[in-house]
């Protein structure tokens, strides 16, 4: 038959590229599928873990002593333990814990999306991360801008929105950025919980054909575009964020 | 990455606790919390299994430390010649010392290591030469893929971080030195290399503590180590939360050990103005 031959001849070849072919015999399709589904969970969790930092930055700094202690422990628990491990732990507990939230309240046990699973995942291990960063950042504007902005009698919450985040963001931004970067490559961690992002899709496609540098080079070519791309957005943002700063080498 | 970051994703020694800080009332009132919440922890939860399991989690914590100091070391003799060549070298091995860099640093590294476990673990038994030869009882083996993958990583980052601090050595300390009439190899080991050590050291205690984070990777491609060791734990008692809590707890501690560790080495460093 046609297809047959056109098979055999394509696995004549060193690299069979048929394989990674959109439609339905390749898994090209399949891998920009998981690929989104990364996407989609790094944007989530490192969205949320920005809100978890910006909190957690000025709880450490401004809140009470209880509430510095507990971020401290907070910080402390997730700088110190592997991300692998607190994804399993997060995971099942975050879902578990849900659960008995809901069935507490009386609405019944539902199914957790993988997707927003992940997201809560990534968004905890990222807070703890953006906490530290955005820390530095704020402790890093002079403390003579806050406390002008404070005689001029604006009130803490205006002092935050037009003084402290403003001026903190062009010290942040170095940090945040290489964030950005370990979220999306920590979502590959998510393959071990199952859930079907590029890194795991990878594997069972080339569990599924044998092809395994095939897929593997591929995926890592995807991640790599990643990185490349998302670096040239952090350029033109870091650029846009320096400007009027003394140009320092 | 800039000390910073690394400073943001790592326990550094700066975070160690004080002792006497300890004794504000509203610290005492949260230990007492903490205590009263561990020992709800050991009552109300099954750790019946732990000492049929102690044995076999010793050796786990053994392997996860084999594999860090191993790769440490091994990835920083990579990453001082990756470090040097992009700051002196010629222009075809700075750009091939940089390409390195961005696809190790660009990919996670759960890929590179199921790429090196999988992609070239399926690939060497097809030639007989490698099959026939001395190294093949070891390339059967999972451990070698694994500290080949962390290595790699290790010296990706550390590459990057060693790049900075030679750049960073004053150019009047290697003139003084060559001045002297030390030979190149004399002042790049005399003098290059040992300040460029002293500035990074910082962060290479703290990417050895990121590295320790990343260890238990290589229990996903069989190797036994004392995350593989509570995986079973969990097969075998159907319990989700107790092996994973000791687990955390076990990750802890050895991330503490590591950082008082390196908090007592900087400290017999004598540092004067840096």
């Amino acid at each position: 038959m046609q297809k047959e031959h056109e098979v055999a001849m394509a696995a004549d070849s060193i690299i069979n590229w048929s394989l990674l072919s959109l439609s339905a015999p390749g898994w090209g399709g399949v891998l920009l599928q998981g690929f989104l589904h990364s996407i989609q969970i790094a944007v989530g969790g490192y969205a949320l873990g920005l809100l978890l930092g910006v909190g957690g930055a000025f709880g450490k700094l401004y809140g009470g002593p209880v509430t510095r202690d507990l971020l401290e422990c907070y910080t402390t628990i997730v700088r110190a333990v592997p991300e692998l491990v607190l994804i399993l732990l997060l995971y099942y507990a975050g879902t578990d814990l849900l659960n008995q939230l809901l069935g507490a309240v009386g609405f019944g046990a539902v199914d957790i999306s993988g997707l927003m699973a992940g997201i809560f995942v990534i968004g905890v291990v990222q807070g703890a991360y953006s906490t530290e960063v955005l820390r530095g950042a704020i402790k890093a504007v002079p403390a003579g801008q806050i406390e002008a902005a404070r005689a001029y009698g604006m009130s803490p919450g205006k002092v935050l929105r037009r003084v402290t985040l403003p001026a903190m963001l062009p010290y942040a931004i170095p940090g945040l950025a290489n964030l950005w970067l370990i979220a999306t490559k920590d979502t590959a961690l998510l393959a071990v919980v199952g859930f079907s992002e590029l890194t795991l899709v990878t594997r069972q496609a080339a569990g599924a054909t044998k092809a395994y540098l095939l897929f593997f080079c591929a995926a890592g070519a995807l991640y790599l575009a990643l990185t490349l791309v998302s670096n040239i957005f952090i350029g033109a943002l870091e650029r846009h964020a320096r400007r009027g700063f003394v140009e320092q080498r | 990455m800039t000390n910073e970051t690394t400073h943001a994703l790592a326990f550094t020694p700066e975070d160690l606790p004080k002792g006497e800080s300890f004794l504000k009332p509203h610290r005492i009132v949260l230990i007492l919390f903490a205590a009263a919440l561990i020992v709800a922890v050991a009552v109300l939860m099954r750790w019946d299994w732990l000492p049929r399991y102690l044995p076999r989690l010793g050796w786990g914590i053994l392997v996860s430390m084999v594999m860090l100091f191993s790769t440490s070391i091994l990835g920083f003799l990579l990453a001082v010649p990756l470090g040097l060549v992009q700051v002196t070298g010629p222009w075809y091995l700075k750009g091939l010392a940089r390409i390195f860099c961005t696809v190790i640093r660009g990919t996670p590294l759960l890929l590179q290591l199921w790429l090196l476990y999988y992609g070239l673990g399926s690939l060497f038994p097809q030639f007989p030469a490698i099959r026939h030869s001395f190294l093949w009882p070891y390339l059967r083996e999972a451990w070698p893929y694994g500290v080949a993958a962390l290595t790699i990583s290790f010296a990706a980052y550390e590459g990057e971080v060693m790049r900075g601090a030679f750049a960073g050595v004053p150019a009047g300390e290697l003139e003084a030195a060559r001045a002297y009439g030390m030979s190149r190899w004399t002042v790049f080991r005399r003098i290059w290399l040992p300040r460029a050590i002293h500035r990074a050291l910082p962060t290479l205690n703290g990417e050895t503590v990121l590295q320790l984070k990343s260890t238990p990777l290589v229990a996903t491609i069989t190797v036994v180590d004392v995350y593989a060791v509570i995986s079973k734990v969990r097969q075998e008692t159907f319990l989700t939360y107790e092996p994973l809590l000791l687990l955390a707890l076990i990750y802890l501690c050895l991330t503490g050990i590591l950082v008082i560790a390196f908090r007592y080495f900087e400290n017999r460093i004598p540092t004067r103005g840096v």
